[in-house]
């Protein structure tokens, strides 16, 4: 199985691949975890959050666009990328206004999960406390975009799954952010629905299915009860989600 | 003023209602109705059947493009450092009061908005601004005036004085490329002459490297794009320039414009492409119709089209794009978004463009100067060509020297020249820094003046600008940074909050707050981008302050504060609105009062 010409080493850990797969695929499917938020095993790379940097054969990459390749040496968990990932989680946290304990994505939140993964322990950096509106105006999704760290995890799925094209990025730099196509920019005005993929792709609290909320206690979710990098070597194979 | 529909109509036929023109729609739209409204957003749309978001995408990501009315002139004076210290923002600041007015906003009669904008590409005859997409050099304070004066007059801009709009092209020092006699179409002829495997032989033999900045092998290039499977092949032309301080492809596009074409055309007769591409930075919007016109004239007699020269399925023709004010749209992945009409954001990489760029067709993207060079290499064949310059890096460069010297302007050497001999030749003196190919290049000290113009030791895509010994580093690095954070993306998460975090952190310097714990941030974040950032911008964005705090270490720590570390917010001043409403002003209602 562990071929040199069909496996790649992911911190000294040979981890078979398949033609075609990412070192993240890769990695993932063997039970290795590398961090990453963008990235969705139903949807191609996105390659934005750059949680996932490691670094092969001495060069940085993103494992979740980088195609594995036999030859491949891989560091994930150095001192130095660590930290590099604490920090792209503190900026995400300052950049967007999250305030965990209001939140009723708290516990199954993946920005929450890779803060506890990283260890950051305070947001470091000086809130930038955006202003972003919430929108409540569809019956059974709500979206609060205080929350959205630009994965246009939406986006893919509303274009791609859904064939809607409801959600779009727009804007440059710091004034990029997710808008609702409608004329009133509001998603109340769209033919979005809540049995679309879109409604459940957002990786963080931004895209809420109402009236559901709070029914498993906080501290009994998902990452309460296992840290994200355990459940992906547990579920090493499976299409966790 | 044009009805609506009707301008947008008139757009959308000239442009065959492509979505992938979206962005040519968007500013040709724009340029007879002032600026994009809802209702321009959803007819372009509606006429090319695309969510309206889609529109929005693309204006909300160019700096040319306006959401908001911003009046019949629309004023940009270029920020680079060195039209400041040529005094723009003094000049900037006086327009705005002689016109009544708050940055960026139109005055309230709809007449006019004056805002900053990134280089312009006039260093070497700044200030400079740009009116309606129109460069105006040489700024002075009556200049400012008089400009004043004829936008209140409601002049149209056809009647302000044309010595306001001659651009230079100031080429002073000029060798192999720019010294050269070039009859038309003979670079043409002598590829012909070669045939395609023996012009692609003759780049090999050139060495012949890219002059956009990164050095990469243009034969290899060439022949991956010929390699790759597909039916359909481009050739790009990088006319984006966006690096501040670089305005060399400025004067090949004025005064060099045929050869650039015919480069285009040998590129596309090497690989096997029909269709070349230029894309045209926005702010030079001026040469677009001098460009149509020398295009329409190579038609006429053969050197574009179909049969060129007369050789048998040699057919090649070029369509020139505007890029709208994004320095992203340089970086050639990004720059082909642009091309397909959307927002310049850098795409995943691998694939590169040679085997999938432009509509997904391998695509060669060369910077104009490369093009250039291609007409040398076909003229002279490569080993000549590799003659000149030094082992690792053939031929010539083109540098654009501006800043504190006597004689800026473009001075073209052979590569392996020394800085010093630059600096000399400019008439410069007192010199404490050169920064080399701009913001994301490298900022080096008179004790390596003698270091070489080359890839193999300071590689440059052309900018050379020079700072005396009044100059403040520090400035210098602030002004490059606030470029990158205007500029970034937004894609990744380190270059989006990463730029905007570095650029904070100078201002809290600036500002005589900050302590060795922003420059210990500064370090750490300029390191986290070079490693984790999606494209060049990022990977370089932080190198302009990690340069700077280690060459010019005073200029930062005459700012710093002694102690560990003062807190960005300010806990008294965050107190004021309570003491608004509470009505107080005592010593209680102010924190720290009691020390
Ligand atoms: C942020 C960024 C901006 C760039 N801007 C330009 C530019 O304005 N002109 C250019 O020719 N290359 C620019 N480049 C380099 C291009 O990506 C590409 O390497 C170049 O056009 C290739 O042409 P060459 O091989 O002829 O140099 C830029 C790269 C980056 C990362
Ligand atoms: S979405 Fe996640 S990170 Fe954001 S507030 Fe909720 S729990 Fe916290
Ligand atoms: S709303 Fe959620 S899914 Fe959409 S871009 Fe923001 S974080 Fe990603
Ligand atoms: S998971 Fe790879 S960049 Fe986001
Ligand atoms: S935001 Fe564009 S490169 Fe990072």
């Amino acid at each position: 199985m562990s071929g040199t010409e069909t496996a790649i080493v992911v911190d000294e850990i040979p981890v078979p691949f398949k033609p075609g797969q990412t070192i993240l695929e890769a990695a993932l499917e063997a039970g290795v975890y590398i961090p990453h938020l963008c990235a969705h095993p139903e949807f191609a790379p996105h390659g934005s959050c750059k949680l996932c940097t490691v670094i092969v054969n001495g060069r940085n990459a993103s494992a979740c666009t980088l195609k594995a390749a036999a030859g491949q040496e891989i560091e994930v968990d150095t001192p130095d990328l660590h930290a590099y990932r604490r920090t792209l989680v503190q900026m995400l946290f300052v950049e967007g206004n999250h305030f965990c304990p209001g939140c009723e994505k708290s516990g199954n939140c993946q920005l929450q999960a890779l803060a506890y993964d990283s260890e950051m322990m305070t947001p470091h950096f000086v809130e930038f406390y955006p202003h972003r509106p919430v929108d409540a105006s569809h019956p059974d999704v709500l979206i609060d975009f205080n929350r959205c760290i630009q994965c246009e995890l939406c986006v893919r799925a509303s274009r791609d799954v859904d064939g809607k094209s409801i959600f779009a990025l727009v804007g440059r730099g710091m004034a990029s952010h997710i808008v609702v196509n409608s004329p009133s920019g509001k998603l109340g005005d769209t033919n979005f629905s809540v049995a679309d993929k879109a409604a459940h792709v957002c990786p963080v609290g931004a895209i809420l299915i109402k009236r559901v909320g709070y029914a498993v206690p906080i501290g009994e979710r998902r990452y309460d009860l296992e840290a994200i990098s355990e459940e992906a070597s547990r579920c090493a194979g499976e299409e966790v989600r | 003023m044009s009805d609506t529909s009707e301008v947008v109509l008139q757009a959308l036929e000239r442009r065959r209602a492509e979505p992938t023109q979206l962005l040519q729609i968007l500013r040709e739209v724009q340029e007879e109705l002032d600026w994009i409204s809802p209702e321009t957003t959803h007819s372009v749309a509606a006429g090319l059947g695309i969510p309206a978001t889609q529109v929005e995408s693309v204006v909300q990501f160019y700096s040319f493009l306006y959401e908001q009315p911003r009046g019949r002139y629309r004023i940009l004076v270029s920020d680079n450092i060195t039209d400041r210290m040529l005094g723009s923002l003094t000049l900037f600041e006086h327009m705005l009061k002689r016109l009544k007015l708050r940055r960026a906003e139109a005055s309230a009669d709809g007449a006019v908005s004056v805002d900053l904008t990134s280089c312009t590409g006039m260093c070497d005859q700044g200030p400079a601004l740009l009116v309606n997409n129109r460069p105006v050099t040489r700024l002075t304070a009556r200049r400012v005036d008089e400009i004043c004066d004829l936008v209140r007059g409601d002049v149209p801009l056809a009647e302000w004085p044309a010595d306001y709009f001659r651009v230079e092209d100031n080429i002073r020092r000029a060798d192999a490329l720019l010294g050269s006699r070039y009859e038309p179409g003979s670079g043409l002829r002598a590829a012909i002459a070669l045939g395609r495997q023996g012009m692609l032989d003759e780049m090999k033999r050139s060495n012949l490297r890219g002059r956009g900045g990164a050095g990469f092998a243009t034969a290899v290039k060439w022949e991956s794009c010929r390699n790759a499977p597909g039916a359909e092949r481009y050739i790009v032309c990088n006319a984006d320039e966006g690096e501040p301080g670089t305005f060399k492809d400025r004067v090949l596009l004025t005064s060099f414009a045929e050869r650039i074409f015919e480069g285009m055309a040998i590129a596309g007769f090497t690989v096997g492409a029909a269709n070349g591409l230029l894309y045209l930075r926005g702010e030079y919007r001026y040469l677009l119709e001098p460009l149509e016109a020398k295009l329409e004239s190579m038609r006429r007699d053969r050197r574009l089209g179909a049969s060129i020269c007369g050789a048998q399925g040699f057919d090649f023709d070029i369509e020139i794009h505007l890029g709208a004010g994004a320095y992203i749209c340089g970086e050639e992945s990004a720059l082909i978004e642009s091309l397909e009409g959307k927002p310049g954001k850098p795409r995943i990489r691998p694939p590169f463009p040679v085997t999938a760029g432009y509509l997904g067709k391998p695509t060669v993207v060369n910077n104009v100067e490369t093009l250039v060079e291609a007409t040398v290499v076909a003229l002279q064949g490569g080993r000549i060509f590799a003659g000149h310059g030094t082992r690792h890096s053939a031929g010539t460069k083109i540098l654009s020297v501006s800043g504190d010297c006597a004689r800026p302007g473009i001075y073209e050497y052979p590569f392996g020249v020394r800085v010093e001999q630059v600096l000399k030749d400019c008439g410069a003196a007192d010199v404490v820094a050169v920064q080399i190919s701009g913001p994301s290049g490298i900022c080096l000290t008179p004790d390596e003046f003698r270091r070489h113009i080359a890839f193999e030791d300071v590689p440059t895509a052309g900018a050379f600008m020079i700072f005396g010994k009044e100059r403040d580093l520090f400035e210098v690095a602030r002004n490059f940074t606030y470029f990158f954070a205007h500029e970034s993306c937004g894609f990744c998460t380190p270059c989006r909050v990463g730029t905007t975090l570095m650029r904070d952190a100078l201002d809290k310097i600036a500002d005589g707050r900050g302590s060795r714990y922003e420059i210990n941030e500064l370090m750490r974040l300029a390191e986290l981008l070079r490693r984790t950032s999606h494209c060049g911008l990022g990977q370089t964005a932080g190198n302009p302050v990690r340069d700077t705090w280690l060459k010019f270490r005073p200029a930062y720590e005459r700012r710093l504060i002694r102690g560990d570390f003062d807190p960005a917010v300010d806990l008294d001043a965050a107190l004021t609105r309570a003491r608004e409403i509470a009505g107080r002003d005592d010593a209680g209602a102010h924190i720290g009062a009691e020390q």
